[in-house]
């Protein structure tokens, strides 16, 4: 378990275009080319960048401000990544670790209704 | 010179990423109160414009994570997102290197700040400048509170910081302006994002609008993360800011929970001028 270095990744993959290149070109090679380096990856979260599976990375405790960003590069609609975090609790439990828990929540359709806002399904953009 | 505009707006990336998720009466609404603050900001005529926010992971990380950052830079650019996902395209902003380190140097008679020659602007600075400076025709000083990776600096010590950065602007000859970024209630980014305390957004924003520091300061961060989330941590950025006006009142020009927007859409500013005539 090793959360900084999972995060280390993602921050640097983040902030670089040929990094992201690298990463969607041959996901395997670019993550462990940073294990090689030194970072303390575990094969389980090397297989979590590498899919990628963003329930496994929240449930691991990765940053929400970190992964949507892995989550758009990988062309994820906003409402999918929020569904594949839940997914993600759901199969795996609980966060482990980081500074975020589940609290309950019926989902922004469901409140914006109640608010009586009507919102628009994403038309292919903001994901 | 010293301060001439002050105040606090919400920076969520969908605001402008999923603009046509939203409803567009409330959506249209509240970009029309960015408008009238915009409005406002110009019409202070200042030289530089200081925004407070609480960056996402863009700059700053755990191997070298300062508590307070101040950009010291003649550009900066932005967005570090993808601007398809962010709604906003690439832009370059202006920066005043030789304000910055003036501004920096005042900063540091009072409080400890890190320094950056480099910084790339997230959603928190990137969302602010696309209403407020569409044009990016006026200088940016870039500060960082860390409300993102624990440990977070104590309330108390951001709000001494907000008071130094006064103290900062009071000493150099420029028409400074400031804006926190952030908040309030929210939970950004997570399984629960969307998810809105109303009440205790309202409750801050009427301490914030007194301007009273014993007010703004009863908080601990556990009680902020039951009730507001860990976006509820952004609340430094409003503080800093309500100490740097320095006693003045302040209007919620507008707040409405927009959840496709993940956040209590919030503008409010103050007005200094009512210490000036006091």
């Amino acid at each position: 378990m090793s959360l900084y270095a999972v995060q280390k990744y993602l921050y640097e993959l983040n902030r670089s275009t040929p990094r992201q290149t690298e990463h969607l070109a041959d996901p395997t090679a670019a993550v462990e080319r940073f294990r090689v380096a030194g970072a303390g990856l575990t094969d389980d979260e090397l297989a979590a960048l590498v899919e990628p599976d963003i329930g496994k990375l929240f449930h691991l405790g990765v940053n929400g401000q970190i992964l949507m960003h892995f989550a758009a590069l990988h062309q994820i609609e906003w409402q999918d990544y929020l569904q594949r975090m839940r997914d993600g609790i759901e199969r795996y439990g609980p966060v482990r670790e980081g500074v975020y828990a589940m609290t309950g929540y019926d989902g922004v359709d469901a409140h914006a209704a109640s608010r009586g806002q009507t919102g628009r399904p994403p038309n292919g953009g903001g994901v | 010179m010293s301060l001439v505009f002050a105040g606090v707006c919400s920076h969520a990336p969908g605001i402008t990423g999923r603009a046509e998720q939203a409803d567009r009466v409330v959506r249209d609404a509240f970009y029309a109160a960015f408008d009238e603050m915009r409005a406002e900001l110009e019409a202070s005529r200042p030289d530089v414009l200081v925004v407070v926010a609480a960056e996402h992971f863009a700059n700053f990380f755990m191997n070298n994570m300062p508590a307070f950052a101040i950009g010291m830079a003649d550009g900066y650019d932005g967005p570090i997102e993808d601007a398809a996902w962010l709604g906003i395209p690439k832009f370059r902003a202006p920066g005043d290197r030789d304000v910055s380190r003036r501004f920096i140097t005042g900063v540091m008679q009072r409080a400890d700040v890190s320094y950056a020659e480099e910084w790339q602007f997230d959603h928190g600075i990137a969302v602010p400048l696309h209403f407020l400076t569409p044009r990016f025709d006026l200088p940016v000083i870039p500060v960082n509170v860390n409300c993102q990776g624990p440990p977070l600096v104590p309330l108390h010590r951001a709000w001494n910081f907000g008071e130094a950065m006064r103290a900062a602007a009071d000493t150099i000859p420029e028409r400074v302006a400031i804006v926190g970024t952030g908040g309030i209630s929210h939970w950004p980014a997570t399984p629960d994002s969307g998810k809105i305390n109303e009440a205790w957004d309202r409750d801050f924003m009427d301490r914030w609008c007194r301007n009273d520091r014993d007010a703004l300061l009863d908080y601990t961060d556990e009680q902020v993360y039951a009730d507001a989330g860990q976006g509820g941590f952004e609340i430094r950025t409003f503080l800093t800011v309500a100490a740097a006006a320095d006693g003045a009142p302040g209007v919620l020009r507008f707040y409405e929970p927009i959840p496709i927007f993940a956040v209590g859409c919030t503008i409010a500013t103050y007005d200094l001028a009512d210490v000036a005539r006091g």
